[in-house]
């Protein structure tokens, strides 16, 4: 090696649940820990990436972290599976509670579990899974940021991620209700409703603190003529923040829950709300951990439900938006679905002034605050904004005064990216434009 | 030297191409059930269509997002993979011995075009070597066995091109030539050369996963 030595051990962060989850371990555990996850939870498929991967390092352009770090290896994808796995694999899981410590803050904290990586390897290795083990392996042995660990707790004692109880999760619903009765004097937000054709289901932090969605999209439903309904009981929220824990269990739990609630309304499909993690675990991790193929319900994602209702015409534009737009494609409904051309068709209809980011589609940059990493929390906070230069630079290149990011993660990273560093971009859920600027034919005068 | 050139080409031979015929089949066996075993959930989801289109795409030089990005390693790879199956299954001097021990044949290379691309072969790999050396992003996650395979690779195609010339002992140098190629086979299913066949199926499953679930290009 070189006169620097690259690598997690020159960037520790301090982290209460880190920190005292390593306090906790003996070598036995880790080993017997690992060695149980690599012989009873993986396969071929972790077999196969760690023999064949040629460590040729064509993975590192894909990564938004090594972007962003002037080609630090020890952010590129290989670069932390060299770092994590490989250890474990090699030393057959004799690794020291330091050792889980670095791990845990790679797999939890610089890898957003985008794979953008998975396209740009000439094996397809998916190193996003192979973070997942890492992070399962972390799970087991307790060593998880703090902050992602409450959001876990929440979801295990109260099935959402948020703490909301019950009667707080009605009271938001009815709060929000009166809020866009002033507006739109007839509209109701129909709870319990057995037998409508969808049951609308937000992530726990639109309750919590983005109530204004709810309202939005209660509007939204009500303009255009839906049979829908929203409900009382645990199953509302489609959040999972166990699945970027490593808690599998959980993760399996949430979504029985969620889709058992659609199936005891009797609802024809459940559509999500702007959420591109919930959907990863409705769509791509907690249905299979459920060994369902794919989701016992129909789910519709809002990017597709706009799309839609716009092109049944249920959705009418009243007005264009002119503000200069631009559209961030968030990975686990783009690169997870594939709904980027939809999402376009609608930004078009509303957005005259669409200017496109550059890469985009299912090739854009990750936020850099997906896969639970901006649920590591404020002690995390700068490893996200620094790693993620090169998403700032791809903004300001657009100059457009207005970013559409149709994610809750991705929005909540884009903001510390434009304030982090000085864009001046305005951002904006796309349900936040589509309600200023739709035909609204129950609203008072 | 006549009784070590006989026993490399008879038995030796037999062992080398046995191990690597049987490693093979062993090892598709043995991964195969432990997908069904342990990776259910992605076995599931893999797709012909999918798999097929992900391995023709990349197949193609200069496609691939990635292709693009890094032309020089593109060229190298391109390039080192062609003429490194290329030469030892069309080269006359290998053909004429199968057509001595088994009596089957078939078309060969001009024996000048098979020296050019066995010097092709050699430059990729000191290409992968100096890569290796100095690009940081691979230089970063390379282990000893790294160095090792390079050298395996390119020792039967570097002995092979002296022998051909005559360079040195040309006896001692077509046995070493022999056991390097036949050390090469021999080792495919069990190190990371076990790309040649495994490599096709994690690339059939991103495939698969990326065209069939996510509805979007792998590539």
């Amino acid at each position: 090696m070189g006169a620097v030595e690259y690598g997690i051990q020159n960037r520790k962060v301090d982290d209460i649940g880190l920190i005292q989850g390593a306090a906790r371990l003996t070598p036995e555990r880790i080993q017997k820990t690992i060695q149980k996850v690599l012989a009873g939870e993986t396969g071929a498929k972790l077999k196969a990436y760690s023999e064949i991967c040629v460590r040729c390092g064509l993975c590192a352009e894909a990564c938004h972290f090594y972007m962003s770090h002037d080609g630090d290896p020890s952010y590129s994808p290989v670069g932390k599976v060299k770092q994590t796995m490989w250890v474990m694999l090699d030393k057959k899981g004799k690794v020291s509670p330091e050792f889980i410590y670095q791990a845990a803050q790679v797999a939890y904290t610089e890898c957003n579990l985008c794979k953008r990586c998975v396209q740009y390897c000439p094996f397809g290795i998916d190193t996003a899974y192979i973070m997942l083990v890492v992070r399962r392996i972390c799970h087991l042995l307790g060593v998880i940021p703090q902050y992602i660990q409450d959001t876990a707790h929440s979801h295990a004692s109260t099935m959402n991620q948020m703490w909301v109880k019950d009667d707080e999760w009605i009271d938001a619903l009815q709060w929000q209700e009166d809020e866009a009765r002033d507006e739109i004097p007839n509209l109701r937000i129909p709870l319990e409703k057995e037998g409508a054709e969808i049951m609308y289901s937000v992530i726990g932090p639109e309750p919590k603190f983005r109530t204004q969605l709810i309202m939005q999209a209660a509007v939204l439903m009500n303009e255009a003529g839906m049979d829908w309904t929203m409900p009382a009981t645990t199953g509302w929220d489609n959040s999972d923040m166990a699945m970027y824990t490593g808690d599998n269990e959980i993760m399996a739990r949430l979504k029985r829950d969620h889709f058992e609630c659609a199936q005891r309304l009797k609802v024809k499909r459940i559509v999500m709300g702007e959420c591109g993690h919930a959907f990863r675990s409705i769509y791509d991790m907690g249905n299979r951990a459920l060994a369902w193929r794919m989701h016992p319900v129909p789910v519709v994602h809002a990017l597709e439900f706009y799309w839609e209702l716009l092109r049944d015409g249920k959705l009418k534009v009243a007005k264009p938006f002119e503000k200069t737009v631009t559209l961030h494609d968030p990975c686990n409904v783009i690169r997870g679905r594939g709904l980027h051309e939809k999402a376009r068709e609608v930004v078009r209809a509303f957005c005259p002034n669409f200017i496109e980011m550059i890469p985009n589609r299912e090739h854009n940059y990750c936020c850099s605050a997906g896969g639970g990493v901006i649920n590591c929390g404020p002690p995390f906070k700068n490893v996200r904004v620094q790693g993620n230069r090169v998403k700032a630079e791809q903004l300001k290149a657009t100059g457009a005064e207005v970013c559409i990011s149709p994610c809750h993660n991705c929005h909540g990273g884009l903001e510390d990216i434009i304030h982090g560093y000085k864009l001046g971009m305005e951002l904006k859920f796309l349900i936040d434009i589509i309600y200023e600027c739709m035909e609204k034919p129950n609203a008072a005068e | 030297m006549v009784e070590i050139y006989n026993f490399v080409v008879g038995p030796l031979a037999w062992v080398g191409w046995g191990i690597f015929v049987v490693g093979i089949i062993y090892k598709l066996i043995y991964m195969y059930s432990l997908a069904r075993a342990k990776d259910y959930s992605s076995l599931d989801y893999m797709s012909l269509p999918f798999s097929l289109r992900s391995i023709f795409v990349w197949s193609i030089p200069f496609y691939a997002t990635n292709w693009k990005r890094n032309p020089a390693m593109t060229v190298a790879t391109f390039l080192f993979h062609i003429c490194l199956i290329a030469v030892p299954v069309f080269l006359l001097a290998h053909v004429v011995l199968w057509q001595k021990f088994f009596g089957i044949t078939w078309a060969t290379l001009p024996d000048q075009a098979a020296d050019y691309m066995t010097l092709a072969v050699i430059a990729a790999c000191v290409f992968f070597g100096v890569r290796r050396a100095t690009d940081l992003r691979a230089r970063y996650v390379t282990s000893y066995k790294d160095w090792l395979i390079l050298i395996l690779v390119a020792s039967p195609f570097v002995t092979g091109f002296l022998a051909y010339h005559q360079i040195f002992n040309y006896k001692f140098m077509i046995i070493l030539h022999i056991v390097s190629g036949l050390a090469w086979l021999a080792l495919i299913p069990f190190t990371r050369l076990s790309h040649m066949f495994l490599g096709l199926f994690t690339r059939a499953y991103a495939g698969s996963e990326f065209g069939k679930v996510r509805h979007v290009k792998d590539w």
